[in-house]
């Protein structure tokens, strides 16, 4: 079946004009989006100290309720968002990637926190994985340490940018041969195996915090080990 | 109410003769490892002790060697601490368990096996504890090597091509070299101090 | 006791069920896996699985400045910001010998309560949450819990992750408006308390859910170090503020409440009555505070370069009764701006331990609210 593109529209203006009649002018589009806009379910699925956070914009304070996204599904059978609030180690890596795996289209992902963007502070760390997006693409990035809800309620409203900003006729899950299911990584020797997934992420040509701070790991630059026994009595 | 060592060390030796101890900064250095459950023993059940709790277990890397330290007291006489140290070589390090007789020692003993390799003895599970079965080193021990996470090695370019993801050439060549020369790709360490 | 052995009644064959429980759970709290093996919903064995939340903390501290641990503190158990601070600036004031001024000692213990009334209230509201009462008494809690991290925004500058402890003092002082703020605070708080024990302490399926459930008998909790409220809650009296007496402690008047049984309900119950007893401290503090330095002086110049400040050569174990149980710290200084080990004796980590004991027997909802209220923070037991 050839469909033609629907490039009717009606301007905006107009369309204010109806409305104070009493007509309500709408497309498709903007219907089925102004729908999922209005009700993306979280996963719940708590990592580190954002999870607290989240909770918090949960709660009656901040109430993520006006925003629709109350429902905090603890299967990801019936998530539409995945919110990464906090450290993503190494270990837990496998199981993530997994869970984005398990939830249905079409998705989306929120990194909350520097850990969950990049590592933040415990970027060093030999169990910490540098940022999600090695392996997953990601929405929405939100930076905080941890971030407020408020930023929380900015992130999703962020998002719900996005979903307005797709259409039926582009959306990429329904496009054929499209690669929306994730390898899992697999836990080696010393970190994961992949490092990374070259298709979702690749590093940076210039690596501008070596560059600005040098190299921050120090184990085993240390050769004099300090003797107790000798040392004066606090 | 603190314990002063040299107390405590001359009653050990007085009730449990032939411990070889050192005291230095208030703590209990007992040069043979196998001589820790005697001495814990005793300190537990010794009358005017009474060490029933121990606080903690860790452990140390001091190049030469690997030391254990416990942190003893007790509740029922709200005294301590009684400091005992244990140090063994860095090469096969073994040491009595202490599960027997404190069940708080259980998931302390696991943790300095998994990041330091020292051995419990008697320990009833003695698995790694945060990292998995499949790690290969100690990371707390202070000759740790940590891999270099920007840079793919040759396993992970196997693993891509075996789930069809394509990667960059030069990656991909930079991969086998590195196996040619036997290397693998660590982060790298400078004299530099951190932040 | 209703713990009946599965074993004894084999009239019928059952299979045993292996499960997997987390990392992703709703009420694991975090990410904490059981491998759970059932005899139809009994447990039959109980073993937890750690580190997915593996930080590295203990790495990345030993290879930073002392002070620059301290933003890494609060990380720890992200609920209580403020009692890990005063954990570590503790160890490090005993290995550089440092003196506190009186006005910042103060200061830490108002933080120190406030923060204990932060978690139990969390606590309590998880609980109820994992008991079935579907996050009404957390949005209850997080209320009150809104209003002092509104303070510790006020004061330190972040509403969680508060790093405002110093070595010799505490970052910044309090105003009197800020004081009055917590005093307000502090006479309202007893009137929440009433107000959410009415609804609950005699609740009949709370009663049900949690009395004779996990019991925890003294011998074994002493045996397995178990502290703070998990301890307690067993009978044993044994409170760090009592028995060592750091900081300011021995000025204030308080009792350490008990529990009877040693089950989930003394476990709940005796957290609601600390509640009491650090509003009684609160109210002494906050009377008692005098004017002065909120900072030693000498240790002024280590605040602007970190890197100056060496702590001789030699160890220190700092521990303090943070809400979840003795929270120590181990520093082995080297003399030069790292320190050489730093270890972390974590409360959460070592109250897991009798986990085991307590579940097996029970059905596998019971080891939902046993988790519940030993009270873990991922963030701890896995740094």
């Amino acid at each position: 079946m050839n469909l033609t593109k629907n490039i009717s529209s009606v301007c905006d203006r107009l369309k204010g004009e109806l409305m104070k009649e009493g007509v309500f002018l709408t497309t498709l589009t903007q219907l089925y989006n102004w729908g999922r806009r209005s009700s993306v379910w979280p996963l719940q699925f708590g990592l580190a100290c954002c999870a607290i956070e989240m909770i918090a914009a949960a709660c009656a304070r901040f109430d993520i309720a006006r925003f629709g996204s109350e429902l905090f599904r603890a299967s990801p059978r019936q998530a539409d968002l995945m919110i990464i609030s906090g450290t993503v180690t190494k270990k837990m890596a496998p199981a993530v990637v997994r869970l984005y795996n398990q939830m249905p289209e079409p998705k989306y992902l929120i990194t909350m926190g520097a850990c969950a963007i990049a590592g933040g502070p415990f970027i060093d760390g030999y169990n910490v994985l540098r940022g999600i997006d090695r392996y997953l693409p990601v929405d929405v990035h939100l930076p905080g340490c941890p971030p407020r809800p408020e930023a929380l309620l900015y992130g999703l409203m962020e998002l719900q940018k996005k979903i307005d900003s797709q259409t039926i006729e582009g959306a990429e899950w329904y496009r054929k041969g499209l690669k929306r299911e994730f390898p899992v990584p697999e836990l080696g020797p010393y970190g994961l195996v992949p490092k990374y997934n070259p298709e979702v992420w690749q590093p940076r040509a210039q690596d501008s915090r070596k560059q600005k701070y040098g190299l921050p790991i120090l184990t085993g630059k240390k050769d004099k080990a300090p003797e107790l026994e000798t040392a004066p009595a606090a | 109410m603190p314990l002063l060592a040299e107390e405590v060390k001359s009653r050990i030796e007085t009730a449990e003769p032939g411990i070889a101890m050192k005291v230095f900064r208030n703590s209990i250095l007992l040069e043979k490892p196998e001589d820790l459950l005697r001495a814990a023993a005793f300190l537990k059940s010794a009358p005017d002790f009474r060490m029933d709790y121990l606080a903690s277990v860790t452990a140390v890397d001091y190049l030469k060697y690997l030391e254990s330290v416990y942190h003893l007291y007790s509740i029922e006489k709200k005294t301590g601490p009684v400091v005992l140290r244990v140090r063994v070589p860095r090469k096969d390090p073994r040491i009595p368990s202490l599960v027997g007789l404190y069940r708080g020692a259980e998931l302390q003993e696991r943790e300095n096996y998994d990041l330091f390799g020292i051995v419990y003895e008697g320990h009833p599970d003695l698995r790694r504890l945060f990292l998995w079965e499949t790690f290969e080193g100690h990371p707390l021990r202070k000759d740790y090597v940590q891999e270099d996470s920007e840079v793919l090695e040759a396993a992970d370019i196997e693993w891509l091509d075996r789930h069809g993801i394509s990667s960059p050439k030069e990656v991909r060549q930079h991969a086998l070299e590195l196996r040619k020369q036997g290397k693998r790709a660590v982060a790298e360490k400078d004299g530099k101090e951190g932040a | 006791m209703h713990r009946t052995s599965v074993r004894d009644r084999n009239e019928i064959d059952t299979q045993t069920l292996e499960i997997n429980f987390g990392p992703q759970h709703p009420s694991t709290h975090g990410v904490f896996r059981m491998h759970v093996v059932l005899d139809g919903e009994t447990i039959v064995s109980l073993k937890p699985v750690f580190g997915y939340l593996h930080r590295n903390h203990e790495q990345i501290a030993e290879n930073i400045t002392y002070l620059a641990s301290m933003p890494y503190t609060d990380r720890l158990d992200y609920l209580n910001a403020m009692t890990n601070n005063f954990g570590y600036a503790l160890a490090v004031e005993k290995l550089a010998s440092i003196e506190v001024p009186e006005r910042a000692q103060y200061l830490r213990v108002i933080m120190a309560e406030l923060t204990r009334l932060v978690n139990h209230m969390a606590l309590i509201g998880f609980l109820l949450n994992d008991l079935g009462a579907f996050f009404t008494p957390v949005l209850y809690a997080f209320r009150e819990r809104e209003k002092i991290l509104d303070l510790f925004e006020e004061i330190s500058g972040s509403r969680m992750m508060c790093n405002y402890f110093r070595f010799g003092g505490v970052k910044r002082d309090v105003s009197d408006g800020q004081l009055a703020e917590i005093q307000k605070l502090v006479e309202a708080f007893p009137r929440f308390l009433d107000e959410f024990e009415a609804l609950l302490a005699k609740n009949e399926i709370l009663c049900m859910r949690c009395q004779n459930v996990g019991v925890l008998s003294p011998a074994l909790a002493v045996n397995a170090s178990l502290t703070g409220p998990v301890l307690r809650a067993s009978g044993v009296s044994y409170d760090l503020r009592k028995v060592d007496r750091y900081s300011l402690y021995d000025r204030f008047d308080f009792r350490i409440p008990l529990g009877a049984k040693g089950d989930t309900y003394d476990r709940y119950y005796v957290r609601v009555l600390e509640m009491h007893e650090s509003v009684k401290i609160l109210r002494q503090a906050l009377r008692g505070l005098p004017a002065g330095d909120t900072m030693n002086k000498k240790m002024l110049p280590f605040l602007k370069a970190p890197r100056n400040f060496k702590p001789p050569v030699g160890d220190a174990y700092g521990r303090i009764e943070s809400p979840k149980g003795e929270l120590g710290y181990y520093v082995v200084s080297d003399g030069s701006p790292q320190p050489w080990r730093y270890h972390v004796r974590a409360p959460s980590l070592i109250n897991v331990t009798v986990l085991e004991d307590l579940c097996v027997g029970h059905k596998i909802a019971d080891a939902i609210i046993i988790l519940g209220s030993i009270d873990i923070v991922l963030g701890e037991v896995d740094r």
